[in-house]
């Protein structure tokens, strides 16, 4: 992997980033004046106009656009009206509750989906496979929420085992974090399980067979290397979908998280709440990305080659 | 350097097969078979693809197998190494390495004999390495899976070898991706990765078909000298007349699943037995000016398996054929040291 190919990675980030911030900017204006939005329509207009004039509004669109950018820079995300606190902070505050759940479906779908996957594929046309494939599908279809009404009856309502709501054991996490990586580990089994089926019939795995490489060994050193890139790929892309699918179900189980925190941002018109929400996933998915494509260079030598290189 | 390689490679050294080669007096007048194939049906379902086929290989020696596509070259070495992927599958025969048969092994048992006693050289060297994996460490696998080294100085050993199928600079190739690295290279890395446990039989699947005819005659000297070097026995899949010519002891040529004839090679170029041995060497350019300045082909196609004549399946594309062609012809000897499956062997057009 070359420098260029890093560099360029970064650039590119660089820029997706800035067309969020943008986007963000641009939406937020269309949206409406957030001044005759935030206070009660009898507002007297002199206190309208000193809102606008306090929050800059007042100003020619591209000057705005510009302090803006540059407060994004300084960390400045803006104020949130309902917490009287800068909207960064509130925020962060809520980020590793995210995390802890994001990290552990994470973890739940690659273990889950990745490993089903290579079983199905390995167990081709058997009733393995055949279960592994009914139960992706059953991950596809069902909505997340539904999953997780679905999970609350059984394990709260019903055997009583498990809370429904709340934070602050494993016991807590449970639910949540299946309920979230559920249709997650469904899509990245069915990739694992079409992308290692279509390398073990390359020929490079016959040479292995021919040399006489045991099994496992042509599993792990021949077949996963090359099926990993759609593998990344996907956990990579579905990741969006994952951070996505926490503002539905972190509000199923009471998880103050940042999806939740998004929900009544939304409800309560927190601009500056959301904005620095939406950017916050906007930076995530760009770092996921990054991380993605560098991954790509680490699995597969032929990407990330600089043409001079190729003649070595 | 190279000579330490040379020593390490020698036929004698390899000791490592539990049984030693039996002599069959009756069997090989010449030398002793390291691979004897006896009766060997491939199919699937109901149809066979490969039907009959029986030869064997001597130390030092090359066999060539030759035939249109689809006559079964392929599938016979795949059954030889117990490659066979489903549905296909060997129905009956044997195949003997030394005094082991192998289709009564377990994979395991098999598994140890791959890559360590027989090795397979394929098609498309650049598709028939991992991608993602440095070459030299590819090389170095058979070493670490079969010895039992570690990899580092299984990888020695690689680059070694690497230098001795002729690649300059090993040191630096064997960190080298297949992609960065020509076909012809690619091929050099397969010979390597074969030898790299001194087989006493290398199969070697269409090895040169996929190269320019300059590469394709470096590789041909290359595996020529190896051989010579390490008298390992070599079974080559072509359909290139030119090849056999250049490399063959022996040739065995098949056509729809059987071989139809056998014998050496300048006894086979010189007087073929079977008509269909005869329209392949017709169809060679420097048969050109015999043939009046128009190139022959032979009329008609390969029948499909399913869907073979009764009888001699060469029968409907024949010159020669007779009622008596419906019969199957046997395999018998014709002048000597040949044999073939015809009712007129050896007879004029």
């Amino acid at each position: 992997m070359s420098l260029r190919f890093i560099l360029g990675k970064l650039l590119r980030a660089f820029l997706t980033l800035l067309l969020a911030v943008t986007f963000v900017f641009i939406v937020l204006r269309m949206s409406g004046d957030p001044v005759s939005q935030m206070l009660p329509d009898d507002t007297p207009a002199s206190v309208v106009a000193a809102y606008r004039q306090m929050w800059g509004l007042d100003r020619p669109l591209p000057e705005q656009y510009a302090r803006y950018v540059a407060g994004i820079l300084h960390g400045d995300f803006g104020f949130s009206f309902r917490d009287n606190r800068p909207a960064l902070d509130v925020v962060l505050e809520r980020v590793p509750l995210s995390l802890e759940l994001g990290l552990t479906a994470l973890a739940l779908t690659i273990v889950l989906g990745i490993g089903g996957g290579i079983l199905a594929a390995l167990k081709r046309g058997t009733s393995v496979d055949h279960a592994t494939m009914a139960f992706t599908i059953m991950g596809h279809s069902m909505p997340n929420f539904f999953l997780g009404i679905l999970l609350i009856l059984a394990f709260a309502m019903t055997w009583r085992i498990l809370p429904s709501s709340g934070t602050g054991s494993w016991r807590h996490l449970v639910m949540p974090a299946v309920t979230l990586g559920t249709s997650y580990a469904a899509t990245v089994a069915r990739f694992t399980r079409s992308s290692l089926l279509e390398v073990l019939h390359q020929p490079f795995m016959r040479t292995a067979r021919a040399k006489g490489v045991p099994f496992r060994r042509r599993i792990l050193g021949h077949a996963l290397p090359n099926a990993g890139i759609p593998i990344v790929t996907v956990v990579g892309l579905r990741l969006g979908a994952l951070i996505g699918a926490a503002v539905v179900v972190e509000p199923v189980f009471a998880w103050p998280g940042v999806g939740q925190l998004l929900v009544s941002a939304v409800a309560f018109r927190d601009l500056a709440i959301v904005q620095t929400i939406v950017l916050l996933i906007a930076f995530t998915m760009v770092v996921v990305n990054f991380l993605v494509d560098l991954t790509y260079g680490w699995l597969d030598p032929r990407i990330g080659m600089v043409s001079g290189e190729a003649a070595a | 350097m190279t000579a330490a390689v040379l020593t390490k490679v020698g036929v004698g050294s390899a000791g490592a097969l539990p049984v030693e080669p039996t002599i069959d007096p009756a069997r090989a007048p010449a030398a002793t078979p390291v691979l004897a194939i006896e009766g060997l049906t491939v199919g699937t379902g109901a149809v066979d693809l490969v039907i009959d086929v029986s030869f064997e290989v001597a130390a030092g020696e090359t066999l060539c197998l030759v035939g249109e596509s689809g006559c079964g070259k392929s599938l016979t070495c795949l059954a030889a190494m117990g490659l066979l992927a489903e549905p296909v599958r060997r129905k009956s025969g044997s195949v003997r390495l030394g005094a082991t048969e192998l289709t009564s092994l377990d994979d395991r048992r098999l598994r140890d004999i791959r890559g360590r006693d027989m090795a397979m050289i394929f098609q498309d060297p650049v598709a028939s390495l991992n991608p993602v994996q440095r070459v030299g460490r590819q090389v170095a696998e058979a070493l670490v899976v079969h010895e039992g080294i570690a990899m580092r100085s299984a990888m020695r050993r690689a680059v070694e070898l690497l230098g001795r199928v002729g690649i300059a600079r090993p040191n630096e190739r064997a960190n080298a991706y297949p992609h960065q690295l020509s076909g012809g290279m690619c091929q050099r890395v397969m010979i390597a990765m074969a030898l790299a446990c001194r087989p006493k039989v290398i199969v070697a699947d269409e090895a040169t078909t996929a190269l320019d005819v300059t590469t394709q005659a470096q590789i041909l000297a290359l595996m020529k000298t190896l051989q010579d070097e390490t008298g390992t026995a070599m079974i080559f899949v072509t359909h290139d007349l030119s090849v056999v010519a250049e490399i063959a002891d022996r040739v065995a040529v098949m056509y729809s699943g059987r071989i139809v004839e056998t014998g050496p090679v300048d006894a086979l170029f010189d007087h073929p037995a079977h008509p269909y041995t005869r329209g392949l060497m017709d169809c060679r350019l420097h048969a050109l000016s015999a043939a009046g300045g128009r190139l022959a082909a032979i009329g008609g196609t390969v029948p499909r398996p399913s869907a073979r004549p009764v009888g001699c399946a060469f029968r409907p594309r024949c010159p020669r054929a007779e009622e008596r062609c419906e019969m199957v012809p046997e395999l018998k000897p014709f002048a000597g040291s040949q044999s073939a499956a015809c009712h007129f062997p050896g007879s004029a057009r």
